[in-house]
């Protein structure tokens, strides 16, 4: 059992912490602070300061508990394999994609090449099917962003699981995170970062049709 | 007055498939003289060193994206009456008054097809 204490050594002990931890405490740093903070109690008690004592005691309890659940979710295998290992296939499918875009797009180039030795109206039709063609491709572009979309919600998890494990004391290994990529330095100075939303989801966005009635609106 | 098919144009996009798309349906156009730039940083440089007809530009890109981009050109005296045209994924209503009050000429949204950019070419820079 600890030794009674008084409420300046507390104060000390809290700033003593604060100092060394920052705003991050671990569990077993709160739970001896209360623990000295219950036996300075020890003595005259009335049912009031009790109630308070029971109640420090069950919060105790309970962060001690989430810890524990914490630690069971392996937050350090989350950061270092489950999420790299989800957003390595995520980059692999948007390289499949890009290989097999540019293999359509070598073939129907090779088509429109041939089309100089074919009648005109041959030469239309071609041109007609090499443009669906290019056009069709335009999915490996919105499936990139839409797979891009995925990977920055994925690290995001990643970063929230890791911030609330190191609450708790976990080590989850080494943070090297990337630096983001520098802005330019620009006369505007204008971050459009709230702007960057990616394409939406059917029935989501505006149509082009929509856009160009929004657009015609400002004439 | 007949739309040069000779002007140069700079599309900026950094898939570069897509810059492949748009550079393939441009020829299929009859405007050949098509350079491309990755991202807005590149883009600036190229639009400083040379008189493009017309720019063709995405949105999400890194470092500058094609909104900055949009925003140096109309803020560059030797620029700022550069056509420039957005083909970009964001469909939402507030990236469109964006680029319109940013000074976007007008405004695509992927996936696109050969009609509509020609469409939207034409009622910037001409009938072709």
């Amino acid at each position: 059992m600890n030794a009674p204490v008084s409420s300046a050594d507390l104060h000390d002990k809290i700033a003593e912490i604060r100092v060394k931890q920052g705003d991050t405490v671990p569990i077993t740093e709160i739970a001896d602070i209360v623990g000295a903070l219950m036996t300075s109690m020890e003595g005259d008690i009335s049912a009031a300061q009790f109630e308070v004592r029971r109640e420090i005691g069950d919060l105790v309890a309970y962060l001690d508990s989430a810890r524990r659940e914490i630690a069971a979710i392996s937050p350090a295998e989350i950061k270092h394999r489950d999420i790299p290992g989800a957003t390595d296939e995520l980059d692999a499918v948007v390289g499949a994609t890009e290989m097999a875009t540019n293999t359509i797009l070598d073939a129907a180039e090779e088509l429109s090449d041939l089309a100089s030795d074919l009648t005109a109206e041959q030469q239309k039709r071609v041109g007609d099917i090499a443009a669906r063609i290019f056009e069709a491709s335009n999915f490996q572009d919105i499936t990139g962003q839409r797979i891009t979309k995925v990977v920055t919600t994925l690290r995001h998890i990643e970063s929230k699981v890791t911030a609330l494990a190191r609450a708790f004391g976990e080590d989850v290994g080494t943070v090297s995170d990337a630096e983001p990529a520098l802005q330019p330095e620009t006369l505007a100075g204008t971050d459009d970062t709230d702007l960057l939303n990616g394409p939406q989801l059917p029935g989501a966005g505006n149509t082009q049709e929509d856009i160009d009635a929004l657009l015609a609106s400002f004439d | 007055m007949a739309v040069d098919k000779s002007m140069p144009i700079l599309i900026v996009d950094d898939y570069k498939t897509m810059l492949r798309i748009i550079g393939n349906l441009l020829k299929q156009l009859g405007f050949e003289n098509v350079d491309e730039a990755t991202d807005g940083t590149m883009a600036l440089g190229m639009l400083r060193e040379k008189p493009y007809g017309l720019v063709i530009s995405d949105w999400n890109m890194e470092p500058m994206t094609g909104y900055q981009l949009l925003q140096e050109v109309r803020l560059d005296d030797g620029l700022k009456a550069m056509p420039f045209i957005m083909i970009t994924a964001e469909s939402k209503t507030e990236n469109v008054i964006a680029a319109k009050k940013a000074g976007v000429n007008n405004y695509i949204v992927k996936p696109f097809n050969a009609a509509t950019l020609q469409k939207k070419m034409s009622a910037v820079i001409g009938e072709f």
